[in-house]
């Protein structure tokens, strides 16, 4: 048995490291290690409530609005407030906007470039790889920054700045839209879908995100000259779709309300089927974590770092349902709300590096298309945001989807200050530590079983693996 | 212009002064540093070099055997628990994060703190129930100067820590800053009293702020959404806090005050405490402590109850409403 210990893993937000257990060349086990530390739940303590909606967005600069809306709900769940439409739909824009800018940041800067490696010249795909997604001065690059840049004008319009929005409230917005500016929002959103329909699918977004099944994609890559068949040819040659599987049990808290229910439902999926979400089901499991105290329900948790510890390995909390591991991200999402073919690709092979990157492309077809609708829905002269008092003594929950899936904030409020304020991120369920019975946590058994040459370094697969994961660091231990 | 390199390090932040850097339009980032000759040694969210690779290129900064023009660190140095650094160890390394910026800014032509956690410590050092986690600024530790590194620190070429301050800073800061540099146009002359490029700092938030007519009238919104000044109850610092987010903007149109929230003065040291809800402004006898810098009191006072029964009808309605109730009158005979 060899140990190998692989960081600073770049191209994942924030700082990750991995130690491998090999032997004849394969992972034999895997321990994930988030090695920064803030104390964000400890510093919420004491303040006023309102004061999260500063302080938690700067948990992260890539899921800020994220945290924001989390943060908002919760305290929305306190006040009793229901969002006015002008509102409900502010936030799913606002939400949408860096949910998107995030899936196309994640696919051409840290996740493409790793096919770009010197390791797999030769292979048929290579030189064209090489030309568009080499990291940096890759021809992508150049195409995805601007349009990026231009996409998030939906920030400077609809929330003052990205990322650390302050616009999204408990009760709606604080940024009323005029006329004028509807018609900007959707000027924009159409440059967007322009952009997708030009690089990204060389097709329709409504043809992409309406594929339903594998002979459905297999029909449609063929003379598609986009980045998404780009991926696809390479990925089928490394065999990525049967690579990187963890439980394949997914989890997601629901995304963007609408008018009735969510655009892609909330629940469990376990067993090859679906389940209602049930929040009361999830606690956190200390055991290997650097941090003092019992398995608990976030709405109780502790969070007190205790550096020696024996037996812990990383900063980050064990999040366990009913028990169990759970994966969450677009797949989980995807899977939860039931598109057939990612369906279909996760029965076939199980979760993989492939189903991950396509589930999240996916959204980027089928969510532009109702944020156009949702622009199309803005009543300028309707109210944007609704007001009243928080009490000063009661807990609330928001739970939400950012990019790389579900989110989750648990408040407590006694004498009209924090008494509590736990988070639960999607990445510390994705790359959560053994638990205490030893099991280990989802990017953990994703990891065992790969090659892991020697003369690599790190192992082009772990890297996919890992980066397939969407990881966002500074969210997971916060 | 001769290029010059950059190593790019995170420690105790959030990574969004990187993200909002990919903001940068006019041109695009990547043309934009090239266009200012610097060339990326390595950056954790943009360089292939992982791993084993990516440890090489610091050891070689670290050690003399690669030139390092510009340390850029975004996010503050964590010395906790106890002065140990074991609250963020880089990753593959087993040593603390604060011991490698440490020995890299020994090596560095210009060091610069990105961000205003690197800066001056920022949020990440709000007060803690239980253990700090000590984080602390490059150069400054809040207002005051020293903080990882002393006081008299100077960088190869002889500046101190350039504090690009902000939460995040805005794209333009950074570059304009590289540009600078790169030009050679920036020298101590350049920085004010807390290091930040002037280029930025010398301008308040307030500076082209478009809610200046409801301001002018003392017009004042009273809840989110609303339309008017929100200096009197919402917590603005915008005629006190220095930067040009009203005149430069940020993502095409925007600001803080822009969307509809209250300037928290991020730019500056110790704005992660302000000592009341951040967007409350505290007062005393109904009048608000924080005044605009350069304003007696008095005077204040005075132009603010004269303003306030100035205020035309159409300001005083539209400033607590959350879209314009009294639109300007039209004239049937013309502009005189």
């Amino acid at each position: 048995m060899t140990t190998r210990l692989v960081g600073p893993f770049n191209r994942v937000e924030g700082d990750l490291e991995v130690r491998l257990e090999t032997e004849g060349g394969q992972v034999k086990a895997a321990y994930v290690n988030s090695p920064l530390y803030r104390g964000f739940e400890p510093m919420l303590s004491g303040k006023a409530p309102g004061d999260a909606l500063v302080i938690v967005p700067r948990i992260c600069g890539i899921c800020s609005v994220a945290q924001s809306a989390a943060s908002a709900s919760a305290l929305r769940a306190l006040s009793g407030l229901a969002l006015p439409d002008n509102g409900r739909l502010a936030h799913n824009l606002v939400s949408a906007c860096e949910n998107l800018a995030d899936h196309l940041s994640h696919f051409y800067l840290f996740f493409m470039p790793d096919f770009a490696r010197d390791g797999y010249t030769g292979r048929p795909w290579f030189e064209r790889v090489a030309k568009r997604f080499k990291a940096s001065s890759g021809s992508a690059t150049a195409d995805v920054l601007p349009a990026r840049a231009e996409f998030m004008h939906l920030m400077g319009l609809m929330a003052g700045k990205w990322p650390h929005t302050l616009s999204l409230q408990p009760g709606g917005t604080a940024r009323p839209l005029e006329q004028a500016e509807c018609l900007q929002l959707t000027a924009l959103l159409r440059a967007f879908r322009r952009f997708l329909e030009r690089h990204v699918f060389d097709d329709s977004l409504e043809s992409v995100g309406g594929l339903a099944s594998l002979s459905d994609l297999a029909a449609w890559r063929q003379n598609r000259h986009g980045d998404l068949a780009l991926f696809l040819e390479a990925a089928e040659d490394l065999g990525l779709d049967r690579i990187g599987r963890a439980t394949d049990v997914f989890l997601s808290y629901g995304a963007y309300e609408e008018a009735h229910g969510h655009l892609f439902a909330s629940g469990l999926w376990r067993a090859a089927q679906g389940h209602p979400l049930e929040p009361d089901a999830i606690v956190e499991d200390l055991s290997h974590a650097w941090l003092a105290g019992d398995t608990s329900s976030p709405a109780q948790g502790q969070t007190l770092p205790l550096a020696d510890k024996p037996e812990a390995y990383t900063w980050c909390k064990a999040p366990r349902y009913n028990g169990g591991v759970a994966e969450t991200g677009a797949l989980a999402r995807q899977m939860v709300a039931g598109h057939p073919l990612i369906r279909e690709l996760v029965k076939t092979h199980g979760g993989s590096v492939t189903a991950r990157v396509l589930a999240r492309l996916l959204e980027l077809a089928l969510v532009l298309p109702r944020m156009e609708a949702w622009a199309r829905q803005l009543e300028p002269k309707a109210p944007w945001c609704h007001h009243g008092d928080l009490p000063d003594d009661a807990s609330g929950t928001g739970l939400v989807e950012a990019a790389r899936g579900s989110l989750g904030h648990w408040l407590t409020v006694k004498h009209g200050r924090i008494a509590n304020y736990q988070i639960i991120a999607p990445t510390t369920w994705n790359f959560s530590p053994r638990d205490e019975q030893g099991t280990p946590g989802a990017l953990e058994q994703a990891l065992a079983g790969l090659p892991a040459p020697e003369a690599e370094e790190p192992p082009l697969l772990v890297q996919h693996v890992v980066r397939s994961f969407d990881p966002c660091m500074v969210c997971t231990v916060h | 212009m001769p290029e010059l390199n950059l190593l790019w390090l995170q420690s105790g932040g959030c990574g969004g002064c990187t993200l909002s850097l990919l903001n940068a339009e006019q041109p695009a980032l990547m043309d934009r540093l090239a266009d200012a000759s610097i060339r990326l040694l390595w950056h954790p969210s943009l360089s292939e070099a992982s791993g084993n690779e990516a440890l090489e290129i610091l050891r070689a900064c670290a050690e003399g055997r690669q030139r390092l023009d510009i340390l850029c660190l975004e996010g503050s140095v964590m010395t906790g628990p106890s002065g140990t650094g074991r609250f963020h160890m880089l990753a593959g390394t087993g040593r603390p994060m604060m011991a490698w910026v440490e020995e890299l800014a020994a090596k560095a032509a210009h060091v610069l703190a990105v961000g205003t956690c690197a800066a001056y410590g920022g949020i990440t050092s709000a007060g803690i129930t239980g253990p700090s986690v000590g984080a602390t600024g490059l150069q400054f530790h809040g207002e005051h100067p020293g903080g990882l590194l002393p006081a008299s620190f100077r960088a190869g070429a002889g500046l101190p820590v350039v504090n690009v301050a902000g939460c995040p800073t805005h794209p333009g800061w950074v570059l304009d800053t590289l540009l600078a540099l790169s030009m050679r146009r920036l020298t101590e002359d350049d920085l004010d009293a807390l290091h930040r490029p002037r280029f930025y700092a010398d301008h308040l938030v307030h500076h082209g702020c478009p809610r200046n007519e409801f301001y002018e009238f003392k017009a004042s919104a009273e809840k989110a959404s609303d339309l008017g000044c929100m200096m009197e109850n919402m917590g603005c610092k915008g005629t006190q806090a220095h930067a040009d987010c009203n005149t430069r903007l940020w993502n095409g149109s925007g600001s803080c005050l822009r969307g509809g929230y209250a300037c928290i003065s991020c730019t500056e040291p110790r704005f992660e405490e302000p000592g009341h809800p951040f967007t409350e402004t505290p007062k005393v006898a109904g009048i608000p402590i924080g005044l605009p810098s350069d304003m007696p009191k008095a005077w204040f006072v005075a132009l603010a109850a004269l303003s306030k029964s100035a205020t035309p009808k159409r300001v005083r309605e539209n400033a607590t409403s959350d879209h314009v109730v009294v639109t300007p009158a039209v004239k049937k005979t013309g502009l005189k």
